[in-house]
């Protein structure tokens, strides 16, 4: 209980996993707060590798931590720019009317 | 070591927390700020167990730019007042039992990895690269990154230099009508062009005609 092992930190990093996949799936709202929860869920990631990477006592896990951090970035500048166009095409970004596509 | 565990359970609270209130929160603008506490407790998770230099990147990072980003287009695209409405949403409201279904297997499957997890046998001889305890963390990345890794850290630069074009093409709008200065007919004006001699008599004035 009082000594932090690795077993704590992925027990962590699986419990916010499993709250940014939820809010994926129960997201009603709009796509901002979807994009939120895809970087919680790398966030979840981060922690793995780096709590890995200490305890094994392997840096290359901090090295890909740090291109999974660039990446995010990426994603999240491509993604909430993909949301400006499509709100200024259509007028909403709410979930359930985005439904152009039929799926 | 009674101190570590409790700082631990402290800010890993901190983080299920916010990271609930990311999910739940009736206001985008909210869900923003709770994605925000929840970075900087991760990152004083990490800073905490050694990795000084990520979780200084990640304060930089997420809270600097991306979440800043984020409330820039919450403020933009004006959906702060959109309510959240997921358990009374209208009709066909199937997806919750299964998107609940679907997390709750995902997380038992976690939590059966971690508890079946063991280490391979010769790890401690396959590791690439050792932690130096003498070099702070910052500076042990700093000498990987650069030497070993150092395709991997252009090609990131790369993905970095796509995505802020690719930002700017979606995003750049050519709009008609609008008035833009335009230097070249600005420069090749002539004194002409602009100004008009006259000689104005008395009591007479001078009639414009434009």
């Amino acid at each position: 209980m009082f000594s932090i092992g690795l077993g704590h930190y992925l027990t962590l990093a699986a419990i916010i996993f499993t709250i940014g996949i939820v809010g994926i799936f129960l997201n009603r709202k709009n796509i901002i707060v979807i994009l939120m929860s895809i970087e919680l869920i790398l966030l979840a990631v981060n922690i793995n590798l780096v709590s890995f990477s200490i305890f094994i006592n392997d840096l290359s896990g901090q090295v890909f931590t740090l291109f999974i951090l660039t990446v995010a970035a990426a994603e999240a500048a491509i993604g909430l720019a993909i949301i400006v166009v499509y709100y200024r095409n259509s007028g909403t970004i709410r979930v359930e009317e985005i439904d152009r596509l039929k799926g | 070591m009674i101190a570590h565990a409790i700082v631990f359970y402290i800010f890993s609270l901190i983080a299920i927390v916010s990271a609930i209130m990311v999910t739940v929160s009736k206001n985008t603008v909210n869900s923003v700020f709770f994605l925000i506490l929840d970075f900087i407790s991760i990152s004083c998770l990490f800073i905490m167990i050694g990795a000084e230099f990520l979780g200084m990147i990640m304060l930089i990072v997420y809270v600097g730019a991306v979440a800043v980003l984020f409330l820039f287009v919450v403020m933009m695209l004006n959906v702060a007042q959109q309510k959240n409405e997921w358990f009374n949403s209208s009709g066909r409201s199937s997806h919750i039992p299964v998107g609940l279904l679907v997390s709750i297997i995902i997380f038992f499957e976690l939590i059966i990895v971690i508890g079946g997890w063991k280490y391979k046998p010769n790890l401690l001889d396959s590791i690439a690269i050792e932690i130096n305890t003498d070099l702070t963390n910052t500076q042990s990345l700093g000498s990987v990154i650069y030497t070993d890794y150092i395709h991997l850290f252009q090609l990131s630069g790369m993905v970095l230099l796509v995505a802020m074009i690719g930002a700017i093409v979606l995003t750049f709008r050519q709009r008609s009508g609008v008035k833009r200065q335009s230097y070249f007919k600005q420069i090749s004006r002539d004194r002409k062009d602009g100004i008009e001699l006259v000689d104005v008599e008395n009591n007479k004035g001078v009639k414009i005609d434009v």
